[in-house]
């Protein structure tokens, strides 16, 4: 059992199953997605105090979530190939990247366009918003780095320093609204109180979220594919692929 | 169902342009993901 999970680790292994699982996690990504914005457009109440103004809501959040994630996911693979030398793991982090940069980026956008009708500016230099930007830096510095350095094994090593030094900035986002006095709101989902929206809102965001997830995972795999072929270029399984494709 | 019409919809309570902007930058950017995606899959076969 162990011994068949740990064969996927293997990059000649993970294609086939990386592109059969491809699919599956689109089309679950495509439903999650039409029935979220569903939710969020037409079922979702006004919000009494911010009018249709707070639909940004079902956007922002989600993606503020998985830009956090992903870069912890992201940094656990190339942790993970720092420390075992494994050859798909820091293929796995490079795949993560440009879609945590992406939800990053979604969430700062997202983030500015509420804040100007809310707070009255795009942009304030306050602790939650800064650490976020920072997130894109890191984001942004990570692929930099790795595209720099030309042999692979050594992109992966200088990658998962940056990565594994960068995951402190996480938390300091996540807690940045406890820690110092922001203009940005607390936390409106928590596991441990009951959610300060009402339910349909809750599930519009929800959808979303898990929509983001699944969308996520498929360009992820979808792109350690690309990674694996171009890598292993020289393998004579790729051969036999490119043969047949 | 919370519109009357299409356009109160669009209006969005006279937030139109900072709920679409959000929402179209958003699909905007997972439109370009997923074709830069389809792109170097077909760049690898060659």
């Amino acid at each position: 059992m162990t011994s068949d999970l740990f064969r996927f680790a293997a990059p000649q292994a993970f294609f086939p199953l990386a592109g059969k699982l491809i699919p599956w996690f689109s089309v679950l990504a495509g439903v999650l997605m039409l029935a979220g914005l569903y939710v969020a457009l037409f079922v979702a109440p006004t919000d009494h105090q911010q009018g249709e103004a707070y639909r940004i809501i079902f956007i922002h959040v989600p993606a503020a979530w998985m830009s956090m994630f992903l870069y912890v996911v992201m940094a656990g693979w190339a942790g993970i190939g720092l420390a075992l030398n494994t050859r798909l793991s820091g293929m796995m982090a490079s795949a993560i990247a440009p879609t945590g940069a992406m939800f990053t980026f979604v969430a700062l956008w997202t983030g500015a366009l509420w804040g100007r009708p809310t707070w009255g500016a795009y942009w304030v230099w306050d602790a939650r918003l800064t650490s976020e930007l920072v997130l894109l830096f890191l984001y942004l510095g990570f692929i930099a780095l790795k595209s720099a350095i030309p042999d692979p094994v050594r992109a992966d090593r200088a990658g998962a320093i940056l990565a594994l030094v960068g995951v402190v900035n996480v938390p300091i986002i996540y807690f940045s609204v406890q820690w110092w006095n922001t203009l940005h709101q607390g936390a409106s989902v928590s596991l441990t109180r009951a959610p300060s929206m009402a339910s349909t809102m809750l599930l519009g965001m929800l959808l979303l979220a898990f929509a983001a997830w699944m969308y996520s995972i498929a360009t992820a795999l979808s792109r350690v594919r690309s990674i694996i072929l171009e890598r292993e270029r020289d393998a004579e399984w790729v051969r036999m692929q490119r043969a047949a494709a | 169902m919370n519109w009357g019409s299409l356009d109160s919809f669009l209006a969005m309570g006279g937030y139109g342009f900072y709920v679409w902007g959000s929402y179209g930058v958003t699909a905007l950017c997972i439109v370009l993901e997923i074709l830069s995606l389809n792109t170097s899959k077909g760049n690898s076969k060659t």
